[in-house]
């Protein structure tokens, strides 16, 4: 019923976890965490079964080739699901079907004719029966094809991975912002031969709340770079390049969040990134994105990823951004198990979800170096198989870029102990700007000195029973297994409208992105979907 | 113009007194080598430093090259003969605070703030805001002498105006992160323009805040305080409720 990822696709890496210190946790409290979280989804499922999103239909037009842009740079996919959207109920059938019906109507045409067609058909009496299986059947074919290019695309991917070899985990992860997609590969290969194994390119400020996929090359940006599929490509291939000199494989990430995640996740595909960020709840917490709209494009953003074997990256370092880290620990970790509970459902493997957390206790507390380490292992105990993506210090970061460089450094230490699989590397000029060249290099020597000299550290330690560490651990998962019990018992909806993610509150109906979700017709059709649900024949 | 026997002439202190001993940092697009590290000298030497130490060359990647050099100035300034606009107020304690508040006004201070515009970042408004505060320091919300309204990220100024009028706000706090290409220097001279426009302006206590931002930027744009790195919640706190006594007792003395 659930089609795993080909193991092809990407390898499940030994992070040894067994090696590292005990924690002494109960396992059936963890099992019944994870029964909790599960509980938690399979309200939101009830939902996510029944509807469709403008982008979840754009994004299928994309993979039947929908993908270029009209006048004005408008996406085409745009225009279609907006005119089928202009006939009540019409959405509801699926844009596959009125592809399907435009395509018959006109045969061979460019995708500005099937513009034309459809608007047509939109208007036209239903097909006969005979004709609306052929042409299901016809698109079904279509989407069959380009699904095998799509997975002949990502295989090539894998390959080059096995073939070079990535670093050794902690992966450091770098971003680049520059607004100019061609500067920002310059600043990549920099970074790469500087030892960074993963490149991010920040998004523009506000792409996140863009309803469409901006289209082509892009030269400028506020404080990042448009996510473009032709962006995509121009990095991909740069750091396809720098791969094959360095004789390592370099990682490349984008950001599948805000009102476009499915759109997102099949370009980033498509170009063979091997990375997202991806998060059930980021958007909605953090962008005011309607939240039936996100559970509807998270589902199907991750179906594209766990089938095409890209890594998401989950965001519950945002949470201890808003809320105190110390206070809200148990929030990320209640968090992170229904990310895994949604990532399940979608069909992803566990070396697929790097859970996010980050090293952010306010430095004017004692003891932060043991809580941290405390919170650290309990997420790479409770997801041993997974990466684990862990963010450097930010809320807390001012100024004086010395003192920053040591705060990153203790993450650094804590990264490397305790085994993360992908770690942001802390700038010190965080508080500042985004990052500059020196800044990068700097932070990329000092990790892979850390790394080098704590790698084997957590091997070498036994937590003390009854100590801070694990005592810490403890308070912890009580305080996620009694906000998972709370929000099974409310529904995830109800528990978001009580701020209980990230202190920020957000109602069913409210934010952006509503009118974009439509239910399910009993014809719905979505030959995408039936191959990444594994319905298809 | 200053009064010469006045002149307080200051230089950076390193090793002693007046030795102008200024470290720095850079990039050079080219890799490292001899002419790379005579490259920099040059470079120190043309920004008036009469020697130059090159500490560290190291290369940040294949075609840069990382320095860290010394050099040494003569250069100096006077301090008496600087004049920069400083928020000066005598400041309260949280508790002290509070009761000046219900003392001098016997109402809480309405205060509605937002990160503008496009930029998502409420880490600033959020620290300066928020219950928990910042560093130790309570934020607005904690205060019983302040009814705070944090409006979070992304609002439009045309939002953030209409949320404050319906308020009936007493101060506007704005943030401003993302300081790329100016972006937030637009953004907060539309939020004025505004604030004329709908009255506001002389009226409402209005305060920006963000990395990049000082008081003399701020007073520049029309606002009437700027809150840079290290600005605490009593800060503005402090400022918000001096500000609005003075104009209590401009109008009523």
């Amino acid at each position: 019923m659930e089609p795993p990822a080909e193991p092809s696709l990407g390898e499940p890496v030994d992070y040894g976890v067994d090696t590292l210190p005990d924690l002494y946790l109960d396992e059936a409290q963890v099992l019944r965490c994870r029964e909790l979280a599960a509980r938690v989804v399979q309200g939101v499922f009830d939902f996510i079964d029944r509807h469709t999103t403008v982008s979840i239909e754009r994004t299928v037009l994309r993979l039947l080739g929908i993908a270029g842009a009209g006048p004005r740079g408008v996406p085409l996919c745009n225009l279609m699901v907006d005119r089928i959207r202009q006939v009540p109920g019409a959405l509801e059938k699926g844009a596959a079907y009125w592809y399907g019906r435009a395509l018959s109507a006109r045969k061979a045409a460019s995708p500005l004719d099937l513009l034309d067609a459809m608007s047509m058909v939109l208007r036209a009496p239903p097909a006969g029966e005979d004709e609306e299986r052929r042409l299901r059947d016809d698109v079904r074919g279509e989407t069959r094809a380009a699904c095998d290019e799509l997975l002949s695309r990502v295989r090539a991917r894998a390959a080059l991975r096995r073939e070079l070899g990535t670093g050794t985990p902690p992966l450091k992860y770098v971003i680049v912002a520059t607004g100019n997609i061609h500067e920002d590969a310059e600043q990549a290969r920099a970074a790469a031969q500087a030892g960074a194994d993963i490149i991010a390119v920040i998004r523009s400020t506000a792409q996140s709340l863009l309803d469409y996929v901006p289209h082509g090359a892009t030269t400028e940006g506020y404080g990042g770079t448009y996510a473009t599929q032709e962006n995509f490509r121009i990095l991909r291939e740069a750091l396809d390049i720098e791969s094959r000199k360095l004789g390592r494989y370099l990682h490349l990430t984008n950001y599948s969040s805000g009102l476009c995640m499915p759109e997102i996740a099949l370009a980033g595909a498509w170009e063979r990134l091997d990375m997202l960020l991806n998060d059930a709840m980021y958007g909605i917490l953090f962008r005011d994105i309607n939240m039936k709209r996100t559970m509807c494009d998270q589902y199907f953003s991750r179906r594209i990823c766990a089938y095409t074997g890209l890594v998401i990256n989950t965001g519950e370092d945002n949470y201890i951004t808003t809320a105190d880290a110390y206070e809200a620990a148990h929030t990320v970790i209640a968090s992170q198990l229904i990310n895994e509970a949604f990532a399940r459902r979608a069909g992803m493997a566990d070396w697929q979800l790097g859970f996010g957390h980050a090293y952010e206790i306010d430095t004017a507390r004692p003891d932060t170096l043991p809580l941290e380490l405390s919170q650290a292992l309990l997420v790479r105990r409770l997801f041993p198989r997974s990466p684990i993506k862990y963010m450097p210090p930010t809320k807390h970061k001012q100024g004086d870029i010395f003192f920053s460089h040591a705060y990153d450094v203790m993450a650094d230490l804590v990264a490397a102990t305790t085994r993360q699989g992908i770690q942001l590397l802390g700038m010190m000029t965080e508080a500042l700007h985004t990052p500059v060249l020196m800044d990068r290099y700097v932070a990329l020597k000092t990790a892979d000195y850390i790394h080098r000299a704590a790698r084997n550290l957590g091997g070498e330690l036994t937590l003390r029973r009854d100590g801070l560490v694990v005592r810490r651990a403890h308070e912890v998962l009580d305080r996620a297994e009694k906000l998972l019990a709370e929000t099974a018992a409310d529904g995830l909806w109800s528990a978001i409208g009580k701020a209980r993610f990230g202190d920020v509150a957000r109602q069913p109906d409210g934010g952006k992105g509503l009118d974009g979700v439509a239910g399910r017709a009993p014809d719905y059709f979505n030959p995408f979907l039936e191959i990444l649900e594994g319905r298809a024949s | 113009m200053a009064d010469p026997h006045a002149r307080q002439l200051i230089r950076p202190y390193g090793d002693r007194r007046d030795d102008g001993v200024v470290q720095m940092s850079f990039v050079l697009p080219v890799p490292p080598g001899s002419r790379a590290r005579e490259a920099a000298i040059l470079f120190v030497k043309k920004l008036g430093f009469s020697q130059a130490l090159v500490a560290t060359m190291e290369p940040a990647g294949r075609d840069f090259s990382f320095f860290v050099v010394y050099g040494r100035t003569a250069a100096a300034v006077d301090l008496n003969a600087i004049d920069v606009p400083e928020v000066v107020i005598r400041k309260l304690g949280f508790d002290e605070l509070n009761a000046e508040i219900t003392r001098r006004l016997g109402r809480k201070i309405v205060v509605v703030g937002a990160c503008t515009g496009s930029d998502s970042h409420a880490v600033g408004i959020d620290a300066i805001m928020n219950m928990k505060g910042y560093a130790g320091d309570y934020g607005l919300e904690r205060y019983p002498g302040f009814a705070a309204y944090n409006l979070g990220s992304q609002v439009e100024n045309e939002r953030l105006v209409r949320e404050a009028k319906a308020r009936g706000a007493d101060a506007i706090l704005v943030s401003q992160v993302v300081t790329q290409r100016d972006l937030h220097r637009e953004n907060a001279r539309q939020f004025i323009d505004l604030c004329k426009a709908e009255g506001l302006h002389g009226k409402t206590v209005l305060v920006l805040g963000g990395p990049r931002i000082d008081h003399a930027f701020a007073l520049e744009l029309g606002f009437d305080a700027g809150f840079g790195p290290g600005t605490r919640p009593s800060d503005v706190a402090n400022f918000v409720f001096h500000r609005l006594v003075e104009r209590k007792e401009a109008i009523s003395p």
